[in-house]
């Protein structure tokens, strides 16, 4: 027999009523923001649940660009690995060479002489300049400012013409190794780089007035994915996103390495924490960068551009092709690797993303144990949902070009 | 009237505003001339493609005027960068939103290839599951060997049939005709430095 | 506030729970109790200044006794300087402690440990994989797990991508040993079938 049942049939009109009855909250939204956006810089998947417009929880989800590249030291010599590095934070190769050179130096124990430390300078500080160049390009270019990319594009053009002559390579340079560098500094290197360097301050001010009194900008910018000191500090985060937030830390500064201690330069701190400070930041590192440099190029000794041991770096083509105890440690050196003490250490640069740390676990001989990558991208993105709470998804995207963060360190 | 029958278009009137071509080649020119690109990119070669889009090498000169990042608003699929296996799928599903015609390229030694990562992760080159038109070598490629492989795509899509791939119900990668296989760019681009 | 004062520190308070303290290089590691360690850690954080976490990483000694070990890197802002803790965890009993109560940036580091060696941490608010997809059956940074990768599924977000296949390594230059002494022990030739044919043409 079948069963009756009453049914309530409302009319759009009642459940409308109904509705506005209820607590004005509606539903939730899952939205789904990358992998392949075009503001999401590389390939970063950001979960967001939304009220509406408004972001309730942002949950970054990362792993598309996981390469591999810890698997792969464990199965490469020292010198084998220094391409992987470019590769890590690609937007500033020199800087990621730079500093698995130093780790690794640290780690062998070995110093190089000054004229190396000068140019692995000019080197780290040209790369904070490429970076910052396209970070801030980046962001300007999401929040819709599509000329100071194209601006900022050109200057980038000038840096990659000197890494091509200092090492051949535009872009993904390998141009230090362990114990010194590939090759020394051509002849033309200085003056190209005044020359850049006397262009470069007035683009910045091009951009300095586009930007940084510009309404528009500042409206999608002020107060837009605040990160509170303490919360900065907790999350690890490093770089000119800390120091946006207002701790004043620069492992330049303290813990100077390379001979940055003989630089004067100033660390620019922010005091609000927002988008705009982290904006302001990375402008106002740039012209310190010039400032450093100026004095490298000054102060650039002449010398040896490698460390003189035999062991670790490669000897002079020269004797290699007439004596034989060259020509035995550079066979030596190729086919089996450097002979690094057994140990762990870890150096870290001040990289222009933030601090990329190499945690090198050693057992001797000339493949590393464990090569641990401490990417500040990796880092930073945890920041995201602490930042993106309670914005709207237009904000997210200001968000995410604010922290400059790059998926193939925070990948590896 | 000329008595050769090519793909191309020839002035065939004095007053030079009338131009009579076979209609093959003209819809062959319109689309190889605005292969708008949808870049996706993923790692290192991504910033030189920017590069490439950017003024020094400007890609908008071969036609290439936006970049579409919408896969429904693009006729070009430029693979940058190093696939692994968890955006495969990501790449795979966009590819497949693309609207017919559509080609693509694999740009860098790690789309091409799996490049310098023959690692658990990596998908060793994008032909796995999607397929490719032109490969360019390189580690990033240089702007101009993109552009290269960019004008290489156009002399393809210059030989296609395009009204039969329109009327015919076989399968679309039967009916363009690709002669030779896929076209591989690999060559010395670098300026030279005076010493 | 040096790292020997911190480590000093340490071991009055924990005492029996501490290792000898190894200097290298100029840093310091203490290996800790496994027990102890959110205690450990908190002491550090609160009452020594190491409000940072720099970095956690796990590490597989395949060959070792007590297989995997946890290291964690604190770093001092006021009083600038790092200190290693390590702790050392058997494969039987897989299984941390987490320390995202005391700092909230070991979230992301302890995914990846878990991730890429298989180690759980106790207390984690979301433990599950970042680096690899969810489904991955293996945990790639173990020493036993070949550089080139072993088939496995894809994701379900992957549509007609295939498998996920081993890379083809075919005894190519970058299958390695480590800590192999010669770069011919650590190389292996590729078997060149092309020669191979030619030598045998020859002989036949």
């Amino acid at each position: 027999m079948a069963t009756t049942q009453n049914i309530e049939l409302i009319d759009s009109a009642a459940r409308a009523q109904r509705t506005f009855e209820d607590k004005l909250g509606g539903e939730k939204m899952i939205l789904n923001m990358g992998p392949s956006h075009p503001s999401t810089h590389g390939v970063l998947r950001v979960v967001l649940e939304l009220d509406g417009e408004e972001i309730i929880n942002a949950w970054p989800d990362i792993g598309y660009l996981h390469r591999g590249d810890e698997k792969i030291a464990e199965n490469m010599t020292y010198t084998q690995f220094i391409p992987y590095t470019d590769r890590l934070d690609y937007l500033a190769p020199l800087a990621n060479n730079v500093a698995y050179a130093y780790a690794v130096e640290k780690l062998c124990g070995i110093d190089v002489p000054p004229r190396c430390k000068s140019i692995r300078v000019i080197c780290a500080e040209l790369a904070r300049i490429s970076s910052h160049l396209l970070g801030i390009g980046a962001m300007a270019m999401d929040i819709g400012a599509m000329t100071v990319f194209l601006w900022l594009f050109r200057e980038r053009e000038k840096i990659y013409d000197l890494c091509e002559l200092i090492c051949g390579a535009r872009f993904t340079t390998s141009y230090t190794r362990i114990g010194g560098l590939a090759n020394d500094m051509p002849d033309d290197f200085l003056p190209m780089m005044r020359k850049f360097l006397k262009d470069l301050p007035a683009t910045i001010d091009e951009v300095d007035k586009l930007l940084t009194r510009n309404k528009i900008f500042i409206e999608r910018n002020r107060e837009i994915g605040v990160l509170s000191p303490a919360d900065a500090i907790d999350l690890g985060v490093t770089g000119p996103n800390l120091r946006g937030s207002g701790v004043e830390w620069d492992i330049r500064k303290a813990h100077p390495y390379g001979g940055y201690e003989n630089y004067q330069f100033d660390v620019p701190v922010g005091t609000m924490g927002d988008c705009f400070d982290r904006y302001l930041c990375r402008m106002e590192e740039m012209r310190q960068s010039v400032r450093i440099l100026h004095q490298a190029a000054d102060t650039m000794p002449d010398g040896l551009w490698n460390a003189p041991e035999a062991k670790i770096v490669l000897p002079e083509k020269k004797a290699v092709l007439t004596k034989m105890e060259e020509l035995i440690h550079h066979f030596i050196n190729v086919t089996e690797g450097i002979n690094a003490p057994a140990g762990e250490v870890y150096f870290s640069a001040e990289n222009p993303k933030g601090e990329l740390g190499f945690y090198i676990i050693s057992k001797g001989g000339g493949t590393p144990h464990r090569l641990k990558i401490r990417a500040p991208s990796f880092v930073n993105l945890q920041a995201v949902p602490v930042m993106a709470k309670g914005h709207m998804i237009g904000d997210m995207v200001a968000i995410l070009g604010s922290l400059d963060f790059v998926m193939g360190e925070c990948d590896r | 009237m000329s008595e050769k029958v090519q793909l191309g278009f020839d002035q065939k009137v004095e007053s030079r505003d009338l131009i009579i071509t076979r209609l093959d080649a003209a819809i062959d020119w319109m689309r190889k001339n605005s292969a708008w690109p949808m870049p996706m990119g993923l790692a290192c070669c991504a910033i030189e493609l920017m590069a490439a889009g950017a003024s020094r090498f400007d890609i908008a000169r071969f036609g290439s005027e936006v970049m579409r990042f919408s896969p429904r608003q693009s006729d070009l699929m430029i693979v940058a960068g190093t696939c692994v296996y968890k955006t495969a799928g990501v790449v795979k599903r966009v590819w497949d939103q693309m609207a017919e015609p559509k080609w693509c390229i694999a740009m860098g030694a790690c789309a091409s290839s799996g490049g310098m990562y023959r690692s658990y992760a990596v998908v060793q080159g994008i032909d796995r599951f999607m397929p490719v038109d032109v490969y360019i070598s390189g580690c990033p490629p240089r702007p101009e060997a993109l552009l290269e492989g960019l004008m290489a795509l156009q002399n393809q899509i210059g030989q296609e049939r395009a009204i039969k791939a329109m009327r015919s119900d076989a399968p679309v990668t039967s009916l363009y005709s690709q002669p030779k296989g896929p076209i591989i760019i690999r060559g010395e681009y670098a300026p030279k430095f005076k010493a | 506030m040096t790292p020997q004062e911190a480590i000093k520190q340490l071991e009055t308070r924990f005492a029996g729970a501490t290792g000898v303290p190894v200097e290298f290089r100029g840093e310091f590691t203490v290996t800790v109790a496994r027990e102890k360690l959110v205690e450990i850690c908190r002491f550090l954080k609160t009452e020594c200044g190491f409000d940072m976490l720099t970095d956690l990483s796990g590490v597989d000694n395949f060959g070792d006794d007590s297989r995997y070990e946890v290291d964690y890197l604190l770093y001092s802002l006021k009083h600038r300087c790092h200190l290693r803790l390590k702790i050392v965890v058997p494969e039987d009993n897989l299984v941390v402690d987490s320390v995202t109560g005391v700092w909230r940036t070991a979230d992301w580091h302890e995914r990846e440990a878990f991730d890429m060696f298989g180690i759980r941490f106790h207390g984690h608010p979301n433990l599950r994989r970042i680096l690899m997809w969810d489904g991955y059956p293996y945990h790639p940074m173990r020493k036993d797990f070949p550089l080139a990768g072993l088939p496995a599924d894809l994701p379900e977000t992957a549509v007609d991508a295939g498998r996920a296949e081993a890379a083809p390594m075919i005894g190519g230059p970058f299958v390695t040993t480590s800590g192999a002494r010669t770069a011919a022990d650590r190389e292996p030739r590729q078997t060149d079938t092309a020669s191979e044919r030619f030598e045998k043409k020859e002989t036949s």
